[in-house]
């Protein structure tokens, strides 16, 4: 189980002096969906830093964290994908070993193919989480991506991190 | 920082009127950030669903985060392994 207690001692200092409730969510939103999930259309996001190999790599020399964003295909092979996060606060063997850990398409192919969900998307999105500074996600790229999903018609977002 | 950034896009895209679920692998911060509908697993930092090359766990979490979409009491922050009912 993580805990801050789990993490490095610098990542631990950094974690207890950080300012998250600045950035908590208030209101809360809440979008109930509005169809049985065998019909709702879904996409995933992760900020597991994961993307196309010919993307390029997410920038590890940006000061604040990169807030770009990747779009990765519904087509993808996903073990396939790159991952560049620049994080040494988490193993990442783990990812590498098998990005469904943390891009878990293939098991929504799977939950496709069964009936459970509707249809995938034919885009996902993928951010690197390492953003001490996010206001440029806030204001900017994640309201890019939502209005790409929103476009998209998609129903549900299934979102993880690394 | 992957949490608050996975909290942080789930509240612009709920705002875009679609149903979200997050991931979690630290509570302290999921429960200041406020994500609408998150799912805290007990898995260590880099292993959000389980284990690699674990297909049966990595749908339990999958399964279990799916559920909470029924959920409207936001903000809802539930336990793998306490509560979760599968869907379907």
């Amino acid at each position: 189980m993580a805990t801050y207690d789990d993490l490095v001692f610098t990542h631990r200092l950094f974690m207890k002096g950080y300012p998250f409730s600045r950035y908590a969510l208030d209101p809360v939103p809440c979008t109930p969906l509005g169809k049985p999930l065998h019909e709702a259309r879904v996409a995933i996001v992760t900020s597991a830093g994961v993307h196309l190999p010919e993307q390029e790599n997410f920038d590890h020399s940006i000061k604040g964290g990169d807030t770009s964003f990747r779009e990765i295909p519904n087509t993808v092979e996903t073990q396939t994908l790159c991952e560049s996060h620049r994080s040494p606060g988490f193993d990442h063997t783990g990812i590498q070993t098998d990005r469904n850990l943390a891009f878990p398409l293939d098991r929504f192919r799977e939950l496709e193919a069964e009936g459970v969900i509707g249809e995938l998307n034919d885009r996902h999105f993928s951010f690197m989480g390492s953003i001490v500074m996010p206001r440029k996600l806030i204001d900017e790229t994640s309201v890019q991506v939502a209005k790409m999903l929103r476009e998209d018609g998609v129903d549900v977002a299934f979102l993880t991190p690394a | 920082m992957c949490v608050q950034t996975v909290g942080l896009l789930s509240g612009a895209i709920e705002r875009e009127n679609i149903s979200t679920i997050s991931i979690s692998l630290l509570r302290e911060v999921t429960s200041i950030i406020h994500p609408p509908r998150a799912l805290f697993v007990p898995f260590p930092m880099g292993f959000p669903l389980g284990a690699p090359n674990d297909p049966g766990l990595q749908h339990q979490v999958i399964r279990a985060g799916l559920a909470l979409l029924e959920r409207t009491d936001v903000p809802v922050l539930e336990t793998f392994g306490n509560s979760e009912r599968n869907v379907a």
